[in-house]
């Protein structure tokens, strides 16, 4: 493998793991609250739809962002009537969120457009434009700070930058105010919280309105920047990819970015090569596929690394009376 | 005070009922808002899957399937257990079927479907045990692995289809066709020696019985064998099963390994049944519609056989809505997905006003 090849790689290793950071942000705030959120995918895809059919509609890639986020919380928030007020089942609500999501996106698509449910391809006006860097163009011969910079980081949609910023911002929200505090408090001991006066129900609120935002964008970067537009679909499994980096990562953000990036990057090799040779074995490219999962259910197993999940996490709070 | 708030016969049928009409009322919105009829597109459904014998052939052959997979998720249920791998373990439950009947020259059909059974079974109940053995020693939660297992199910079986089982003088990722020999007794043939006349084209076959015995015996073990006791007795209450003297690993595991073999059972239906040959999507999702048909059924067989009827003539309903209507197949994915929500996730939404009801009218008596 040559320089050339390796910096392409690592460029699309970028792209494709912004969408599962997104959703992978999502699902640790929601499930640092206590609400387990197998639903990432569901919102994902209708994030993904109606900001494909916004953008085509308005022309603008922000009124499709716009929807898109829109559609996810709306999504977020049926999660959380029944998880939250209705103390339903978590994990039934998310299967039936990323069903609800796969079925309306085709029936819709359909209505709306009659191509096969998928959304018109989007001319470039109506995506988000690659954006350069400063001075990507002035350091592109210096030596290795050149490609990592220029040909790197450089030179993708806005929304890979926003989403590398929310690495931070969610970090400083869950480690450093006094919200994020209380956030990990309802997720670890949801009673101790109540006691201290603070709303249960208003904080897992408002972390599922957070998990459902972040998948919206996350669901409108796959439409209006990854792809140029919907098709059937799209989300091909990335809310559980997601899922399974938020594992990977022990629900903590810095950890996030790494487990996307090495799941990104599995993806990308896999895109790059059909079956990867190591020399003494040829990997197929249904083993590259499976791996991210493969390794989940290793790190779960506990045999590297135990991941322990928040304590209060998929148990409804009910106030004592 | 849940449990006796209402009356038994109100909670097994009322509650699931008017969550089924929730359901169905929300879904007819959709049809509304997308330009359609809803009115239209019921009778359309009805005539289309239950209106002929051919309708009843596609109809009762999807309720094959959802009996199994809906069994598969009611007996991880009862012992709290959510198992989501349905899915895979049907795949895989595909691949036991697929080599047994491509790889033993057997004599006549019973014999291989006996043989097919055990290795669908016996596939699928591998595929749980990994999960099941994870939740068990290690507490890794069940939900999680077995969505990372059907994933990787996918991912093997696809490599298997295109790499190994696939005929050299073909290209999509299938095995070959069974022999001819293995065909298994359609409803038509069953049907001829009572003089009853049946649609020929109609897959619905054989396994449809075996499905039926299925609901039976997983009843009878459930509630009349000591395992059956000790299953559902560790799904109300781990600490009293345990002080019990009941052994949670042994009861995590054979619980999973029943609901695995099951749900590698439908595979003789999708896979001997059907097209005679394996597929990639040989299972259509009905590892899903299990966790749907369980719900409704209330995790008991009983209950089990009418929704699983009812998804068959929806999944069939919904074919031929697609054919004759601009509403896409995926509309039947919206009603599965509602039917989740209202009998699973909403249930108290429906349950504590029903409640309030009953005991304001046993308050006035």
């Amino acid at each position: 493998m040559d320089i050339a090849t390796l910096v392409q790689i690592l460029d699309s290793t970028l792209r494709l793991a912004t969408p599962l950071l997104f959703a992978c942000l999502a699902g640790l705030v929601s499930e640092r609250a206590g609400i387990f959120d197998i639903g990432l995918e569901g919102k994902l895809l209708i994030a993904a739809f109606f900001s494909a059919a916004y953008a085509h509609y308005s022309g603008s890639a922000w009124v499709g962002l716009g929807v898109g986020v829109l559609a996810s919380v709306v999504f977020a928030l049926v999660h959380g009537v029944a998880s939250i007020t209705f103390r339903g089942n978590q994990l039934i609500s998310g299967v039936a969120i990323n069903f609800l999501a796969a079925g309306m996106t085709v029936v819709v698509a359909q209505s709306w457009f009659r191509q096969g449910g998928r959304t018109p391809s989007l001319p470039s006006e109506a995506r988000f434009q690659r954006l350069d860097l400063p001075f990507a163009e002035a350091l592109r011969d210096v030596p290795v700070l050149g490609p990592v910079y220029s040909q790197i980081l450089s030179g993708h949609s806005l929304l890979v930058y926003l989403g590398l910023a929310m690495v931070p911002a969610v970090w400083y929200g869950l480690y450093r105010t006094r919200f994020g505090l209380r956030l990990r408090a309802v997720g670890e001991n949801p009673a101790a919280v109540d006691t201290a006066g603070v709303s249960v129900v208003r904080l897992r609120y408002m972390a599922v309105i957070i998990a459902g935002v972040l998948c919206g964008i996350g669901g409108a970067y796959l439409a209006t920047s990854l792809s140029a537009g919907f098709v059937k679909d799209m989300s091909a499994g990335r809310g559980f990819i997601a899922l399974a980096a938020m594992i990977f990562a022990k629900w903590r953000p810095w950890h996030a970015l790494g487990a996307v990036m090495l799941f990104g990057m599995l993806e990308a090799i896999a895109n790059r090569f059909p079956n990867v040779d190591l020399g003494i074995i040829v990997l197929p490219g249904q083993f590259m596929a499976a791996l991210p999962y493969i390794l989940t259910v290793v790190i779960l197993a506990g045999f590297v690394g135990r991941a322990i999940p928040p304590r209060a996490g998929g148990a409804p709070y009910v106030k004592e009376r | 005070m849940s449990a006796r708030a209402m009356p038994r016969w109100a909670d097994v049928t009322l509650v699931p009922l008017i969550s089924l009409i929730l359901a169905f009322a929300l879904s007819a919105l959709v049809i509304l808002a997308i330009g359609e009829d809803p009115v239209r597109a019921t009778q359309l459904m009805v005539t289309g899957a239950l209106g002929s014998t051919y309708g009843w052939g596609y109809t009762l052959y999807y309720t094959t399937n959802f009996l199994f997979t809906g069994l598969a998720v009611s007996i991880a249920f009862q012992a709290r257990l959510f198992n989501i791998g349905g899915e895979g373990q049907a795949m895989l439950g595909g691949l036991g079927v697929a080599l047994v009947a491509l790889f033993i020259p057997w004599p006549n059909w019973w014999m291989a479907m006996i043989a097919a059974l055990a290795a669908s079974a016996l596939a699928g109940a591998a595929w749980a045990a990994i999960p099941a053995w994870l939740q068990a020693r290690r507490g890794s939660h069940i939900v999680i692995t077995t969505i990372m297992f059907n994933f990787i199910a996918f991912s093997l079986l696809n490599y298997i289809l295109s790499h190994v089982l696939r005929p050299p003088t073909s290209m999509d990722p299938a095995t070959a066709r069974f022999d001819s020999t293995l065909r298994l007794p359609r409803l038509a043939d069953i049907l001829e020696p009572f003089g009853i006349e049946f649609s020929r084209s109609g897959p619905a076959n054989v396994t449809l019985f075996v499905a039926l015995a299925a609901c039976v015996l997983v009843w009878a073990l459930l509630w009349r064998t000591r395992l059956g006791f000790e299953i559902r007795a560790f799904g109300e209450s781990h600490p009293a099963a345990h002080y019990a003297g009941i052994s949670g690993v042994r009861i995590i595991m054979v619980a999973m390994l029943i609901s695995g073999a099951l749900a590698g059972m439908m595979a003789v239906n999708s896979v001997m049944g059907g097209p005679q040959r394996l597929v990639m999507n040989a299972v259509e999702g009905a590892g899903f519609i299990g966790i749907a048909v369980a719900l409704m059924g209330r995790s008991h067989p009983i209950g089990i056989i009418p929704a699983a009827l009812l998804f068959g003539f929806l999944f069939q309903g919904g074919s031929e809505l697609a054919i004759e209507t601009r509403i896409p197949r995926e509309m039947i994915v919206i009603i599965q997905a509602l039917v989740i929500m209202f009998t699973g996730a909403l249930d108290n939404m429906v349950r504590r006003p029903l409640e309030a009801l009953f005991l304001a009218f046993r308050g006035r008596s």
